[in-house]
């Protein structure tokens, strides 16, 4: 049996919890610290916190808060959001943060990641390379919350990203966030078999079926953001995590 | 009191994060002295395995660990700083601290494929003998979390304390006496990291 690990995504702005949808209309849902402590409790895989409101507002990353979270973690954690600079990376991985997720910067100063990738290892890098369907239908980068397009096609984009020393590539599907439609299937088989790099979907899980089919597709991990936070047919706030046995039975056993 | 190696390399953050709230106490040190006297020492580290090496021979503190081992001081290396407990890795040039005999080595590609290196990720371990100290566990089936693309191999099958699988069997815990070593990262693995944690500190 093999395990893959199953991601769960927060995103939070001044130090509250949010969630977007398509990457707009933040909504409060809660305090970040207490849903750390929640998914410690479920024991989750991993954890990445992305800080939307320091990329919205090009501000560095509240390090102070970092930390805060960093000690509520007793398991792997990612941090996104503003890092511009190889000081912010070393900061971030001081305060007990293992990897850092680095979107816009890596657009605007490829070398930012080299150097980072250089002296912390490629294992501390995960580049997000977020992907939207441009007017001509066409599916292609953004950075900066998704407002700015690079004109580049995501697999040209995640082979970049590979050879700057990314050890991880975060795929996210700009048009899925938030839709519980499931993920993005083929965009993850096209990206998934051009990097050796592991991928890691984001935008669209609805259920353990859709872990699978992205893991069928390519994907080395999985990443969700609302799956975890909302419940129900009324979208309840209420975080959660599915417990080991249904992890073991509905996805570890099924893959390959 | 555990003394956590500080030496330039590595999360020590997490580390001590996890030892608090196992409700172990604990101190960061570098001081060749302190960490000659401390009754138990945590070896962390992260990255790359020559430069740990020469930040720990830059420091002055291969001849104090090793002394520190010979004198019963109990010693428990993390990820990369179980690397650095045997002779040697493939991944680099200098000599490792030889406190256990053995090599790391990369994971070969073609046996794990389709598989990649590194091995990121949670995975069950399998302790070779109940009996160690380290290896009392309240949960069944413990599982870690790892990172890393190179393997600990010991020369002698009885300094094999776990083992694991991403592809192949691989050794994942290593034990010598007083001397310990476990490649994934208890720090961060929940509740099987903090028994570990706690095991440590009983012995």
């Amino acid at each position: 049996m093999r395990r893959v690990r199953v991601i769960p995504v927060l995103q939070i702005e001044n130090r509250k919890l949010v969630k977007t949808t398509g990457f707009e209309s933040p909504s409060y849902v809660g305090d970040p610290l207490n849903a750390l402590r929640i998914l410690n409790d479920k024991q989750v895989d991993e954890v990445a916190v992305v800080d939307i409101g320091v990329t919205r507002n090009k501000k560095s990353p509240d390090l102070d808060f970092i930390c805060q979270l960093a000690g509520e973690c007793f398991m792997p954690m990612a941090y996104g959001g503003g890092i511009s600079s190889v000081e912010q990376a070393s900061d971030i991985f001081q305060a007990g943060i293992e990897k850092i997720i680095i979107g816009t910067s890596f657009y605007k100063t490829p070398a930012l990641v080299e150097d980072i990738s250089r002296k912390f290892g490629s294992q501390s890098v995960m580049i997000s390379v977020d992907v939207r369907q441009n007017w001509l239908g066409k599916q292609k980068v953004f950075v900066n919350s998704g407002l700015t397009a690079t004109g580049y096609n995501p697999v040209a984009y995640a082979v970049m990203a590979q050879v700057a020393g990314a050890g991880e590539l975060l795929l996210q599907s700009i048009d899925r966030e938030g839709s519980f439609e499931g993920y993005d299937l083929a965009l993850i088989e096209k990206v998934s078999k051009s990097v050796h790099i592991p991928v890691v979907p984001l935008g669209g899980a609805n259920s353990i079926s859709d872990f699978l089919k992205a893991i069928q597709a390519g994907a080395s991990g999985l990443a969700a953001g609302n799956f975890f936070v909302y419940k129900g047919p009324h979208r309840a706030v209420l975080i959660s995590y599915p417990d080991q046995q249904t992890l073991v039975e509905k996805l570890y056993t099924k893959i390959e | 009191m555990i003394t956590i190696i500080d030496y330039g390399v590595g999360n020590l953050a997490s580390v001590q994060n996890m030892l608090r709230k196992c409700g172990v106490s604990s101190q960061v040190s570098k001081d060749p002295k302190e960490i000659a006297r401390a009754p138990k020492l945590i070896l962390p580290g992260v990255g790359a395995f020559d430069s740990a090496m020469h930040k720990i021979d830059e420091l002055g503190l291969r001849s104090v660990i090793g002394e520190a081992a010979t004198n019963g001081t109990f010693i428990l290396g993390i990820c990369l700083g179980a690397q650095l407990l045997l002779d040697g890795s493939e991944e680099g040039n200098l000599s490792g601290l030889s406190l256990i005999k053995g090599k790391c080595r990369r994971f070969d590609e073609q046996l794990i494929a389709p598989l990649s290196i590194p091995h990121m990720g949670w995975s069950d371990v399998v302790f070779v003998s109940d009996s160690h100290p380290l290896a009392k566990f309240e949960q069944a089936e413990p599982r870690f979390y790892f990172t890393h693309s190179y393997c600990l191999s010991c020369d002698n099958p009885e300094n094999v304390l776990a083992t694991s699988r991403y592809g192949i069997e691989f050794t994942c815990g290593i034990a010598s006496q007083n001397v310990f070593g476990v490649q994934f990262h208890p720090e961060k693995s929940h509740s099987f990291g903090a028994q570990l944690l706690i095991n440590f500190a009983r012995i």
